[in-house]
């Protein structure tokens, strides 16, 4: 866990002490973290797996667990930072799309080095989140409506640009250009690891996680982000950029786009226009069951992990137990419900045995 | 300090890179449009496809490239529409009425849902053409002529195709659950193969049609074959047998280029092709034909533009227009 939390003081609290300084166990300090909940419910769910259908156990299965669980777990470190800041992001199923589309039909229309493609797209999903940032600052509506426009736009110009620029509804294959096989190998290769093929997502998620909450716990701006999702007024009142702190979360949303966004182009050569939509709920789930507040200003980016990691082992895990396919939606929302369930009971004992 | 920083990060690769790629890219315009040609010199007509595809469908995309090179060559204002909600199809169908459109062709999918804007287009005295979908409805509906391809017998196609490669165990992969035309083809084929297999993905996200696949191969090791409902997704699948390193093989319905180039490769062994061009084509050049003369085609009998099987012998022939658009 993070070490954060690790004061290892096991000192028994006098009657005198106020309970407010005084030091919590390490034990109650785990059960008070946000993800606790997650991790109980994704333990439960990987032991019913392991036991009805033993394949699952298999390293190279857990390998494509963690690939399923990698492409919703990327965006799911944006999406949880930007809900413990306090808002929503509905465009980033098809920001992904839009950024893969960029550097596909950039580098495939002027016949660029592929990387340019991909500098552009960068480019284009950072200043996705920033629109979106600059919009919900100064328009003060809802950022569900806000992003919500955006996604709506974000839908038509991927549809309209692609077949303008293109001539068909999707991206023409850049599998030959120049520098295609150097990105493939950042973006969308499999590291080989004992004999076992694991994509290179996962490493680049896990990095991610890392990153994302060293910044929650360790830094200024991860105080700040805690500080406008609790309270943004009050947050403003003691001196923290609200703006730049919100406008920075959008934009950090726009960044993990473009990482799955570049995944998606260079596994598979080109890029459908119509495809992301419906995936921004499945982010928004991945945080929600990691412990994120819908409300803003309590989460974690671990928790939003381990959601991403619950949606891909309840997604993979009836395949490889080889269910009925007809009832596969029905298993996947009941597990989704059974591990949310879980996460709240858990949570609710930690807090009252605090 | 910042700022420098990252704006340097931006600005030295694309320097670095402004390189051009020698290799691929954009192929120069071509010098004639393979739609140009002498047009019609009957009157300008107004004619209205309107269909339940879903946006950014590259199979759509073939059908609507039919419909134009028809409306360009029988001079006709074409309009292409549509949504994959039944009850707003149906409002684009009374749309096209208000505007008053000489022909409207429209996909079944929902029969019921079109049948009342499909009324007041037949009392209007609008012709009326279906397509793709709806052989068995089309002429309570109003129409007069139907284009399309039986899913079922597609299916049985493929699986008579599949039963002659020895194939005992495949795996049908249906990108949308519960689609009917998908369900068919896979019933179709379950009718020849019985031990035919489905698998639910979900087609909006390649990522988790290829790490489902996957899944699936991993654990059904007596499977033989995949079979793919769509171009892309059995592209897909393709990067799912060699992640889960299996020997299945693979077959697929619809086509695009890269598939087409797949199978002259022999990594496919064939695709079920309903000639969607010709969907679109003939939809739009019937309606002017029977403006022209009263004409209408088929006898009264839906005419089938499918299935064709695209093997390696035929995939050869056909690759130019593969990548043209057409196939």
């Amino acid at each position: 866990m993070s070490s954060i939390t690790a004061s290892p003081s096991h000192k028994k609290k006098s009657a005198t002490t106020d309970e407010r300084v005084g030091k919590k166990s390490t034990l109650s300090i785990l059960l008070g973290r946000p993800e606790i909940g997650a991790l109980v419910g994704a333990v439960a769910l990987f032991i019913f797996f392991a036991i009805v259908a033993p394949v699952f156990l298999s390293p190279a299965s857990l390998a494509t667990v963690l690939y399923g669980a990698s492409t919703i777990g990327i965006m799911a470190v944006g999406v949880s930072l930007l809900m413990i800041g306090g808002e929503f992001d509905l465009s980033t199923g098809v920001a992904v799309i839009s950024s893969a589309l960029s550097a596909s039909l950039v580098s495939w229309y002027f016949g660029l080095n592929v990387w340019v493609g991909i500098v552009v797209a960068l480019l284009v999903s950072m200043l996705i989140g920033f629109i979106n940032g600059i919009i919900l600052i100064k328009t003060k509506l809802p950022s569900f409506i806000v992003t919500l426009a955006s996604f709506l736009m974000l839908t038509g110009l991927n549809l309209g640009l692609t077949r303008a620029i293109g001539g068909s509804v999707s991206s023409p294959s850049i599998a030959n250009m120049e520098g295609f096989q150097s990105a493939k190998a950042v973006f969308a290769s499999s590291v080989n690891i004992g004999g076992i093929e694991v994509k290179v997502t996962v490493f680049i998620w896990l990095a991610m996680v890392l990153i994302a909450s060293w910044i929650l716990l360790r830094t200024k701006v991860g105080n700040w982000i805690f500080a406008i999702g609790g309270d943004e007024k009050a947050a403003r009142a003691v001196g923290v950029p609200v703006v730049r702190t919100k406008i920075g979360l959008f934009m950090a949303v726009g960044f993990c786009g473009w990482v799955l966004g570049m995944h998606n182009l260079f596994a598979f050569d080109s890029v459908q226009s119509g495809e992301g939509i419906g995936n921004e709920f499945l982010y928004i789930i991945a945080a929600v069951i990691g412990g994120c507040l819908l409300t803003g200003g309590y989460g974690s980016a671990i928790g939003g992990a381990i959601g991403a990691f619950i949606f891909g082992m309840a997604n993979k895990g009836i395949v490889y137990a080889e269910w009925n396919p007809d009832w596969f939606k029905f298993f996947l929302g009941l597990m989704l419900l059974l591990a949310t369930v879980v996460n709240i009971v858990v949570k609710k004992r930690a807090e009252s045995s605090k | 300090m910042w700022r420098k920083l990252a704006v340097s990060l931006v600005i030295v690769p694309v320097l670095g890179l402004a390189a051009c790629s020698s290799s691929g890219g954009r192929a120069p315009e071509p010098e004639s449009n393979s739609a140009a040609g002498t047009v019609a010199t009957t009157d300008r007509i107004k004619i209205a496809v309107i269909t339940h595809a879903p946006p950014g469908d590259t199979f759509w995309d073939i059908i609507r490239k039919g419909a134009e090179e028809a409306a360009a060559k029988d001079n006709v204002e074409l309009q292409y529409l549509g949504d994959p909600d039944g009850g707003r199809q149906s409002q684009l169908i009374e749309q096209a009425i208000d505007q008053g459109v000489d022909g409207i062709a429209v996909t079944l999918a929902k029969p019921d849902a079109m049948a009342g804007a499909l009324k007041r287009a037949s009392d209007a005295g609008i012709s009326i053409v279906s397509l793709n979908a709806g052989e068995d409805r089309f002429k309570e509906l109003g129409a007069f002529a139907h284009f399309g391809s039986d899913e079922k017998l597609a299916g049985e196609a493929a699986g008579e195709k599949l039963k002659a490669e020895g194939i005992k165990k495949p795996i049908c992969v249906i990108q949308d659950q519960g689609h009917v035309g998908l369900e068919a083809r896979c019933a179709g084929v379950k009718k020849v193969v019985p031990g035919t297999e489905v698998l639910y993905v979900q087609g909006t996200d390649m990522t988790q049609v290829e790490s489902t696949t996957t899944a699936k191969l991993q654990a059904d090791k007596q499977a033989d074959a995949i079979i793919g409902l769509g171009a892309p997704i059995t592209m897909t699948l393709l990067k799912a047998k060699a992640t889960a390193n299996s020997e299945v093989a693979v077959a697929s319905f619809d086509m695009n280029s890269q598939l087409v180039g797949e199978i002259t490769k022999g990594n496919v062994l064939f695709t079920v092709d309903q000639q969607p061009w010709l969907q679109g084509y003939m939809a739009v050049d019937s309606l002017w034909q029977n403006k022209r003369g009263g004409f209408t085609i088929g006898g009264g009998k839906a005419t089938l533009t499918g299935p064709a099987i695209i093997d390696k012998a035929v995939a050869e022939n056909i690759t130019s227009f593969a990548e043209e658009g057409v196939r």
